[in-house]
């Protein structure tokens, strides 16, 4: 059986739940397909639940968890009837209206909503380096997620890879676990915003290492050092650490959408016109369109802004 | 939280684990870990669908450190189903509930 949706919202991070907020508000009964489990940033709530301390959203002196500051929008949307489902889009089409969006089997003949329109706030997802060990160690020494598991490295020297603002938040949050963290970085400086860059160079239980490549984690069964590479000269060197913390960036989760809605060569959704797409009635907004701010209050205003996009354009079409 | 989930800890694990009747799903977690209150209501689904053929047990690694080492957990949400006390499956990081069950299909 195929549920009529006035607007169907695809992920739940800030841009997916403020417009859940604004359109549950607006009485069109949004249904917001939040996402599954996962240890990475695709996962219900999206990025903000693998973060610590938030001090830059506006309206939090004192800074806020992240995982708190998702819960709570997530219980302002469920407030005023946003209907929230723990599942995840596996297939669209959006060559007729409703479009018909798929949730679990996308083999399946009825697709399990139709949307009269459609909100795309589906994010952005990890990177990981792709080297050898890598995802055989994966719980063992290499984690996606410092809060998960910074515990387990207590007097322990670990390594950070990456160099902006999540990897340098990362690195000071394990320094309350680790003896002592390396930041691995291939630029020659980190791309984190100053205020993090000072925290980080301030902290003597971090050091760094720039212009180097890890190639490959090293261990068996446990991790017990990484090889890196000097970009420049390709000098090879191995450091022994036992916990490995992948940061590197992230890339737009818009596989479901590629070939229904423009994507930029990078794969993220265009938008033109505020939030609209290359589809009449399908909207996009947070870092799935955003390559430039990618900050938790640019998601959310952009997700009111598609919000009231889409009310607006179910008004003009008489829905 | 759901009256078939079962608390265990360094005290009680062994026990538990080589005299259940049916295999033993134990999640390690704790409360500082976001995709581990993700994957709390799952468990709770799981745990009432599959009542009879898999009981769940939760066990706080920061209260539990001895059994958290012997099982070389370095990661959390960290499932290990355990079969007459020994570990038989091990699923690393909070995963969909479809995945969850698939990989534990041999054993229910």
């Amino acid at each position: 059986m195929t549920a009529h949706a006035k607007v169907l919202i695809a992920g739940s991070g800030p841009a997916g739940l403020t417009a859940a907020v604004y359109t549950a508000r607006a009485q069109l009964a949004p249904v917001v397909v939040e996402g599954e489990p996962s240890s990475t940033s695709d996962q219900p709530g999206g990025q903000l639940m693998l973060t610590t301390e938030i001090e830059n959203f506006p309206g939090f002196p004192d800074g806020i968890l992240g995982p708190e500051l998702m819960t709570a929008m997530r219980s302002q949307a469920a407030r005023f009837g946003a209907d929230i489902v723990t599942a995840r889009v596996t297939k669209v089409r959006l060559d007729t209206n409703p479009f018909a969006v798929w949730t679990g089997d996308p083999g399946a003949t009825e697709p399990t909503y139709g949307a009269e329109s459609l909100i795309i706030a589906t994010g952005a997802q990890s990177l990981m380096l792709g080297v050898p060990g890598e995802d055989e160690l994966l719980g063992y020494g290499v984690s996606t997620c410092a809060t998960c598991d910074g515990f387990f490295f207590r007097g322990q020297h670990i390594a950070v890879v990456g160099g902006g603002d999540s990897a340098i938040e990362e690195a000071l949050f394990l320094t309350r676990f680790a003896s002592k963290v390396t930041v691995v970085h291939r630029r020659d400086r980190l791309r984190a915003s100053r205020i993090m860059q000072d925290r980080a160079f301030a902290n003597p239980g971090i050091d760094f290492l720039f212009t180097h490549q890890v190639t490959a984690v090293l261990g068996d069964g446990k991790v017990t050092g990484i090889r890196l590479r000097q970009s420049a000269t390709g000098e090879v060197q191995e450091l022994p650490v036992t916990g490995l913390f992948v940061s590197i960036g992230h890339r737009p989760s818009t596989d479901v959408f590629r070939g229904h809605v423009e994507l930029d060569d990078q794969g993220y959704v265009v938008t033109r016109n505020g939030t609209a797409t290359s589809v009449d009635g399908v909207f996009a907004c947070g870092d799935v369109q955003d390559q430039t701010y990618r900050q938790a209050i640019t998601a959310a205003g952009s997700g009111c802004m598609a919000a009231i996009d889409a009310e607006r354009w179910l008004e003009a079409r008489g829905s | 939280m759901n009256k078939a989930i079962v608390t265990l800890d360094d005290a009680t694990f062994d026990e538990h684990v080589k005299t259940a009747e049916v295999p033993v799903l134990v999640d390690f977690w704790a409360e500082w870990c976001g995709p581990c209150k993700m994957i709390a209501p799952v468990l709770e689904e799981i745990a009432s669908e599959q009542a009879g053929k898999l009981q769940i047990a939760k066990l706080n690694i920061d209260e539990n450190l001895d059994v958290t080492r012997r099982f070389d957990v370095m990661s959390i949400p960290t499932l290990i189903l355990f079969k007459d006390g020994e570990p038989r499956v091990r699923l690393i990081g909070a995963k969909p509930k479809g995945q969850l069950i698939q990989e534990l299909s041999n054993y229910l």
